[in-house]
């Protein structure tokens, strides 16, 4: 069965999606965040969505749930890497992910969870 | 003289939507397509993300069916046209579905009114329990 892993890096999670995901496994991947940040006790989830040259409703909603389950959770969401033209694309679609936290790079998602842990 | 080796004609695609993994395939050939038109990366994105969200919606609203991605061309601009067909229910009111937020499915009710955002033409034709027909182009 096809899965996105996820890392785990001391408090964070970490997922680099890098196939052009079908609906289910976005599902899936909710799913599976959702269960490793019970079972971790992580308090932040990074998403890299580098690779990815679409991101359409679907998957943007799939992210969305992630921020927000993580959010009930007592875990923050960032998503980095997004490529302009997904960004511009996303937004004109009608999706501007309200709620979503990003940061350009995977350093600077880093340094947003590091902050927001010390509050 | 041997016969001329002529290259395939790819100009039209035709793919079937059966199952989730089939708007990916989709996707990939909205992708092929844009490409040989010579779209840029951001008319490549559009394009391709309104493929994802019309094939989808032919999928969850219609049941499956099948898109045909053809290169069109309009004196010297060219362009993807992009046929999305269905067998399903029909939509007995376009205009509501039109509108963003409007879902009977599991979405979020863009994938209509957004993909057409996407697009330079959009025409929609539906019956009820015949089936939906959606046809759009990007043109570069």
């Amino acid at each position: 069965m096809d899965r996105v892993p996820i890392l785990r890096m001391g408090r964070t999670l970490l997922v680099t999606v890098q196939v052009d995901m079908h609906d289910q496994l976005a599902v899936r991947l909710l799913d599976d965040l959702t269960a490793m940040i019970t079972k971790t006790r992580a308090r932040g989830v990074l998403i890299d969505i580098s690779a990815l040259d679409m991101v359409d409703s679907f998957i943007g909603r799939m992210i969305a749930d992630v921020a927000a389950t993580s959010r009930i959770l007592d875990a923050q969401t960032v998503l980095v890497g997004m490529q302009p033209a997904v960004a511009i694309t996303l937004v004109e679609l009608g999706m501007a992910l309200p709620g979503v936290r990003t940061a350009l790079d995977v350093e600077r998602g880093m340094e947003l969870l590091d902050a927001a842990r010390d509050h | 003289m041997p016969p001329a080796i002529t290259e395939p004609d790819r100009t039209v695609v035709r793919v079937e939507i059966a199952e989730n993994e089939d708007v990916v395939v989709v996707r990939q050939r909205a992708r092929d397509q844009a490409q040989r038109a010579g779209f840029s990366l951001l008319e490549t994105t559009k394009l391709v993300t309104a493929a994802s969200e019309l094939a989808r919606n032919a999928l969850e609203h219609g049941g499956g069916g099948y898109a045909i991605l053809e290169i069109c061309s309009e004196g010297s601009r060219r362009g993807v046209r992009m046929q999305f067909v269905d067998e399903g229910p029909g939509i007995p009111d376009i205009e509501q579905a039109m509108r963003d937020g409007y879902t009977t499915g599991k979405g979020l009710g863009l994938g209509l009114g957004g993909s057409r955002r996407l697009v330079n033409e959009f025409h929609i034709e539906s019956a009820v329990s015949r089936g939906t027909k959606v046809t759009v182009v990007r043109w570069r």
